[in-house]
């Protein structure tokens, strides 16, 4: 399987925090709610799946997936 | 304290839905699902001369549209009423537009964050079963009235510092405001009057009792200078979080406990497989959004194709969004594990709901705690469901018996 990396664009996201519950692994909250990457975006192997379900959840269309 | 809704005027009833669509009538009151449908197969924005006139956008996109365009639409009126007086009720951010509503909402924020509300959820909790002991040994209830209802509000004031007891006086208040406002001033600024007396106590109590709680947390809160926020502004936005906090999760939980008392297989996969509470929960609040706002069409401009002019309305339907069939697959289906859902439950773009970390931890808890206690249930035959009128949609009255039926 690709590598996986993701990123939260910041100008997107409104803090519904969908990808943070389903992928905590992934990513983190600041003290307004807004989500980050965790990292440099890299997704460990075996989480790719939550990645995937992270983006196809966030109301906002913040999350990139992109394959190295 | 009695119902207005008696004495106030009475619409019409619609015989044209695309034309002239209302959502004050009896029919969408009751199942506003098919009429969503039928206006969504006529256009992505239709328009009604009622309430001095008003745009809907039918499909996800469209909503989605309105909600990011805020140089076209301005959120300083939030309700969609037969009136639009000059003298505006501010209560940001809701109520706000860019560029005031940024640090507005941001003073709202860190209260709201997931985290914070994993430390309310015991209590929340404690609340649920509270209520449950109330009437769990009458083998039924009406949900709506003895269970939903009260989660909200105890909640709120529990945050806020004020006494849980006080939630009867807040539901009255919002049922003024959200519902008989829609067709009365009268009844709307006597209700946020005696509101603001009541907050307006509680702050100057605060100013030499310092605590610990919400309303503290606002009144020493700086402005983008640097500022404390004037009474005022602290008042606004309790009103907000009063009326925003309370009858739509009420809506949320009850629409969720009627779903679940008439789909017995939802219920009993729920029982069996409590992991699932999280997708659950948001399929739940796809598929029976509570919270439908409203902006003020500002300038010119188009929507999906459609014109769209200044001095109308929009109401921005989120739970018809989250019932097209564009977006969502088996949009009309309750699907619990549903693995793509961008759901609009808790609005989109930069009004993105403030409390929605708050109303997630309380459907949650509240669901799990009934199903806990009470994991068979059904409609009570002998009793009526009935849904609350406008702006915010759920069951006022949920008539259940526990047990599996005979």
């Amino acid at each position: 399987m690709a590598k996986l990396k993701i990123r939260v664009d910041q100008d997107k996201c409104q803090g519904h925090a969908r990808c943070k519950s389903l992928a905590p692994e992934l990513f983190e909250l600041d003290k307004y709610g807004n989500a980050h990457e965790i990292g440099d975006g890299t997704v460990p192997a075996g989480l790719e799946d939550k990645a995937w379900l992270a983006q196809t959840n966030c109301p906002e269309i913040a999350i990139e997936v992109t394959e190295e | 304290m009695s119902d207005a809704a008696s004495y106030l005027p009475q619409h019409p009833p619609v015989t044209d839905w695309v034309n002239d669509f209302d959502h004050t009538d009896p029919r969408w009151t009751e199942d506003p699902f098919p009429i969503w449908d039928e206006l969504r197969t006529a256009s992505p924005v239709v328009h009604t001369e009622r309430f001095l006139g008003c745009y809907m956008p039918t499909t996800y996109e469209a909503v989605r549209a309105i909600a990011n365009d805020t140089e076209h639409f301005s959120s300083r009126r939030v309700v969609v009423r037969d009136i639009r007086p000059e003298q505006l009720g501010k209560a940001p951010p809701i109520t706000s537009d860019p560029p005031e509503h940024k640090p507005a909402k941001q003073l709202l924020l860190p209260p709201f964050t997931p985290d914070a509300m994993k430390k309310l959820a015991p209590r929340v909790r404690a609340i649920c079963n509270e209520l449950i002991d109330e009437f769990i040994a009458d083998g039924k209830c009406d949900a709506a009235s003895r269970y939903t209802k009260h989660i909200p509000v105890r909640a709120i004031a529990h945050m806020l510092g004020i006494p849980e007891k006080d939630g009867d006086r807040f539901i009255q208040w919002i049922h003024q405001i959200l519902e008989l406002g829609i067709k009365s001033q009268e009844v709307l600024v006597k209700a946020a009057e005696e509101m603001d007396t009541y907050f307006a106590g509680h702050i100057e109590h605060r100013k030499t009792h310092p605590s610990d709680d919400l309303i503290s947390t606002l009144m020493n809160a700086k402005d983008k200078d640097g500022k404390p926020l004037d009474d005022a502004h602290v008042l606004g936005s309790l009103r907000l979080l009063l009326i925003a906090g309370i009858d739509t999760t009420w809506s949320a939980i009850g629409s969720a406990l009627w779903h679940l008392a008439r789909t017995p297989a939802d219920r009993e996969r729920l029982v069996k497989e409590p992991a699932l509470m999280p997708l659950a929960v948001e399929e739940l609040l796809r598929a029976y959004s509570p919270v439908t706002m409203a902006r003020e069409v500002m300038k010119e401009t188009t929507v999906s194709g459609c014109p769209v002019k200044p001095g109308n309305m929009v109401l921005l339907s989120f739970p018809a969004a989250n019932r097209d069939p564009a977006m969502f697959s088996n949009a009309d289906k309750v699907v619990l594990d549903r693995k793509e859902n961008r759901h609009a439950a808790f609005g989109l773009g930069i009004h993105r709901c403030v409390g929605s970390n708050l109303a997630r931890m309380e459907m949650t808890v509240a669901l799990e705690e009934w199903l806990k206690r009470i994991p068979d249930f059904r409609l009570d035959p002998a009793g009526k469901v009935t849904w609350s009128e406008g702006t915010v949609r759920g069951p006022r009255h949920l008539p259940v018996l526990f047990g599996k039926s005979a």
